[in-house]
C-alpha cells in the first residue's frame, strides 16, 4: 500500500513539468556548480580530445596544426601502442577472475552471522582499499627490491636465490597483478556482501528444515540468487582495472622495457614524459582508450539490463 | 537430572560453535598477513637505515629512531605536503558534496527541460578514466592560469565526474514523500529554504557517505596532483611527494617509511571512525 502511494507521488512530481520562472531559475542555480565544474573538467575534455587527436601539437604552449587522421595512423602503426593495449587487457585477465571469485568465497564466510570477530575481520580485509595507491607502489618497490628489499633478504636467508620481482620481464606484470588484487580485494568483497545481504535469511532456514545440507544451500539458493549480481560485479571490477595508473606508475613506471606499460602510462609518456611532448599523438591514443572503456561500459548497461530480467524471471 | 541435561546442552552448544571459532582464528591469521605490509612499514619507520636492510621482515625495532619522522617532516618537506593535501582534500570535499547534493536534489524532485538528457550524460560518463581527460584538463587550466596552483588542482579534482555521488543523492531524494515538501510549502518555505532546512538535514547519512568517499578519493589522488605540480614542488600532495622522495634521496629508506606513515594515517583513522558510511557508499554501486 505504502509502496504504491509512494510511486504515485513520484509520478505527480514528474507530471508537473511547468514551474514558474522563479522555480526554473532556482533549478538551474542548483545545477550550476555541477554544470560549470563537470562541464569544464569532464565533458569538455571528452569532446576536446577528439579535436586534439586531429592536430599536430608539440607542447602545451605551442600552436596546433590540423593534420587529419595522421595521428591515428601513427598510433596504429606504433607497436608500443599495441603493446600497451595488450598489457592493459592481459592485466585485466590476470586480475578480474581472482578479484571476483576469491572475494565471493571470503564474502560468504564473512557474511555468516555465526562467525565471531566479524567486524574486525571485515575491517582488516578492507584497510588496503583506503590507503594511498601511489604510496603503496613506492613502498612495495623497496620491499620487493632484489638487492636491498626485506622479502629477498628473507628468501636468501633460507637459501633461496633472490628474485627480481619487478625487474624480470615475465614476472613484473604478475607481481603488479598480485599487489593490485591485494589492494582492491576489499572493494569487490563489499560488492559481494551487499549482494549476499539481499538473500533473505529465512530462505536458508526453511531449506535447512527441509533437510538441505551446506552444499545444497549453496548450490540451490546462494548461487542462483547471486547470478544477476555476478554480471554487475564483474563489469564494475573490469572498469576499475582500467584506472590503474597510480600503482603501475609508482611500481614500475611501465618497465622493464615496456612490459608493464598500460595505456594510461603510454598516454602519459607521450604527453608529459617525452622531451618533445606529442600531444596530438597522445590524444589519439586517449580517444582509442576512451572507446575501449565506453564499449565495456555499454556491455555493462546491457549486462545490468539482462541481470534485471534474470531477477524478474525468478520472482 | 535437569542440571545434567542443561550441562550437555551447553556442551553441545559450545561444540557447535567450535568450528566457527576455529574458522575465526584461521581468518585472523590471514588478516594479520593481509595488513602485514602496513605493520612492516610502521616498524620500518622506527628503525635506522642499517637495520632496515639487515632486519628483514622483523617487526620490533631494536632501537626506536624517532628522528626518521623529523627528517621526513622537515628535510623531505612532508609537513608541507601534508598541509597541501589537507587543504586540497577538505575544500574539494566541501565543493563536491554541495554540488552533488544540489544537483541530485533537483534532478530527483523536478522535471524540467533537459533533465532526462542531463541524467543520461551523467550515466554515460560514469567510468571516464583520468588518463583520457588529462590533456584537455591541463590545457584548459593553463588557459585559465590555474595550472601550478592549489586552487587549480582543487577545481580540477572537484570537476571529476563524481557521478556515483550524484546518483546516491538522486536515489535518496527520489523516495522522500511529496507531503514533506508540501508541508514545508504551507509553512511558507521557498525553494531554497525547503532544500536547506528540510531536505538536506534529512539526507545527513547520504552526505556523510559522499563526504567520506570523496575525502578518500581526493586524499589518494595521484595523476592530477602529479601533473599539476611539475614545476611547483612546494605544492605537492603526499602521494606525489612520496614518488619524488624516492627519486631525490634514494638512500633514506626509513625516512621514506616514516613519510608513508605520515601520509596514510589520516585516511586510516578516518576510515576506522566512518567505516559504516564508507561501506554503504561502495555497496551502493551494486544495489543501484
Amino acid at each position: 500500500m505504502q509502496l504504491s502511494r509512494r510511486r504515485t507521488d513520484v509520478r505527480a512530481v514528474e507530471q508537473r513539468p511547468r514551474h514558474g520562472w522563479k522555480k526554473t531559475t532556482w533549478i538551474w542555480i542548483f545545477l550550476l556548480p555541477t554544470v560549470v565544474l563537470y562541464g569544464l573538467y569532464t565533458i569538455y575534455p571528452i569532446i576536446a580530445s577528439y579535436w586534439y587527436s586531429l592536430v599536430e601539437w608539440n607542447g602545451f604552449d605551442s600552436d596546433q596544426k590540423f593534420v587529419g587522421l595522421s595521428n591515428y595512423k601513427e598510433v596504429f602503426a606504433d607497436p608500443l601502442f599495441w603493446n600497451s593495449f595488450k598489457v592493459t587487457l592481459l592485466f585485466m585477465l590476470l586480475v578480474v577472475p581472482a578479484r571476483v571469485l576469491l572475494t565471493l568465497l571470503l564474502a560468504m564466510v564473512l557474511n555468516s552471522p555465526k562467525l565471531p570477530l566479524i567486524g574486525v575481520l571485515r575491517s582488516a580485509f578492507f584497510i588496503p582499499v583506503v590507503t594511498t595507491t601511489a604510496i603503496i607502489g613506492v613502498v612495495m618497490r623497496f620491499v620487493l627490491d632484489p638487492s636491498t628489499g626485506p622479502i629477498n633478504s628473507v628468501l636468501m636467508k633460507f637459501g633461496f636465490s633472490g628474485v627480481d620481482f619487478l625487474g624480470g620481464q615475465h614476472l613484473a606484470l604478475p607481481t603488479a597483478a598480485v599487489l593490485y588484487i591485494w589492494k582492491f580485494f576489499g572493494v569487490t568483497m563489499i560488492y559481494w556482501l551487499a549482494a549476499l545481504q539481499t538473500i533473505p535469511y529465512e530462505l536458508y532456514e526453511a531449506a535447512r528444515i527441509d533437510g538441505a545440507g551446506t552444499w545444497q544451500l549453496f548450490r540451490y539458493i546462494t548461487l542462483p540468487m547471486l547470478k544477476p549480481f555476478l554480471i554487475i560485479i564483474t563489469v564494475l571490477t573490469v572498469e576499475e582495472t582500467f584506472h590503474n595508473f597510480d600503482l603501475m606508475y609508482t611500481l614500475t613506471a611501465g618497465g622493464p622495457y615496456f612490459h608493464t606499460e598500460i595505456v594510461e602510462i603510454y598516454i602519459y609518456r607521450w604527453a608529459f614524459a617525452a622531451p618533445i611532448p606529442q600531444l596530438g599523438h597522445a590524444s589519439a591514443a586517449a580517444v582509442i582508450f576512451g572507446l575501449l572503456v565506453a564499449i565495456v561500459g555499454a556491455i555493462q548497461l546491457w549486462g545490468v539490463y539482462a541481470g534485471r530480467r534474470l531477477r524478474g524471471e525468478q520472482r | 537430572m535437569s542440571a545434567v541435561v542443561e550441562r550437555t546442552d551447553r556442551h553441545r552448544r559450545i561444540l557447535h560453535r567450535l568450528p566457527w571459532w576455529l574458522a575465526a582464528i584461521f581468518l585472523v591469521g590471514i588478516a594479520i598477513l593481509w595488513i602485514f605490509p602496513f605493520l612492516w612499514m610502521l616498524s620500518a619507520s622506527l628503525k635506522d637505515n642499517m637495520e632496515m636492510f639487515s632486519g628483514g621482515l622483523k617487526l620490533w625495532p631494536s632501537k626506536f629512531v624517532w628522528d626518521n619522522y623529523a627528517r621526513a617532516w622537515n628535510d623531505a618537506h612532508f609537513g608541507r605536503y601534508l598541509i597541501n593535501t589537507i587543504v586540497v582534500t577538505v575544500i574539494t570535499v566541501v565543493i563536491v558534496t554541495i554540488r552533488c547534493a544540489t544537483a541530485g536534489y533537483v534532478l530527483a524532485r523536478y522535471k524540467f527541460r533537459g533533465s532526462k538528457l542531463f541524467l543520461g550524460v551523467l550515466v554515460a560518463t560514469l567510468f571516464v578514466p583520468t588518463g583520457y581527460t588529462i590533456i584537455p584538463v591541463v590545457k584548459i587550466s593553463m588557459q585559465l592560469h590555474l595550472i601550478d596552483s592549489l586552487s587549480g588542482m582543487i577545481l580540477a579534482l572537484s570537476g571529476g565526474a563524481y557521478v556515483s555521488a550524484i546518483l546516491i543523492y538522486f536515489g535518496y531524494f527520489r523516495q522522500i514523500p511529496r507531503e514533506l515538501e508540501e508541508a514545508a510549502l504551507v509553512d511558507g518555505a521557498g525553494f531554497v529554504r525547503t532544500f536547506f532546512s528540510v531536505m538536506l538535514p534529512l539526507a545527513m547519512p547520504v552526505t556523510a557517505t559522499v563526504a567520506v568517499l570523496t575525502f578518500i578519493t581526493t586524499w589518494n589522488a595521484f595523476f592530477l596532483p602529479l601533473v599539476f605540480t611539475f614545476s611547483r614542488p612546494d605544492l605537492r600532495t603526499v602521494s606525489v611527494g612520496m614518488q619524488a622522495f624516492v627519486g631525490e634521496t634514494a638512500t633514506d629508506w626509513s625516512g621514506m617509511a616514516a613519510a608513508g606513515v605520515i601520509s596514510i594515517v589520516p585516511v586510516v583513522v578516518l576510515f576506522i571512525f566512518m567505516q559504516r558510511y564508507f561501506v554503504e557508499g561502495i555497496s551502493g554501486a551494486v544495489k543501484s
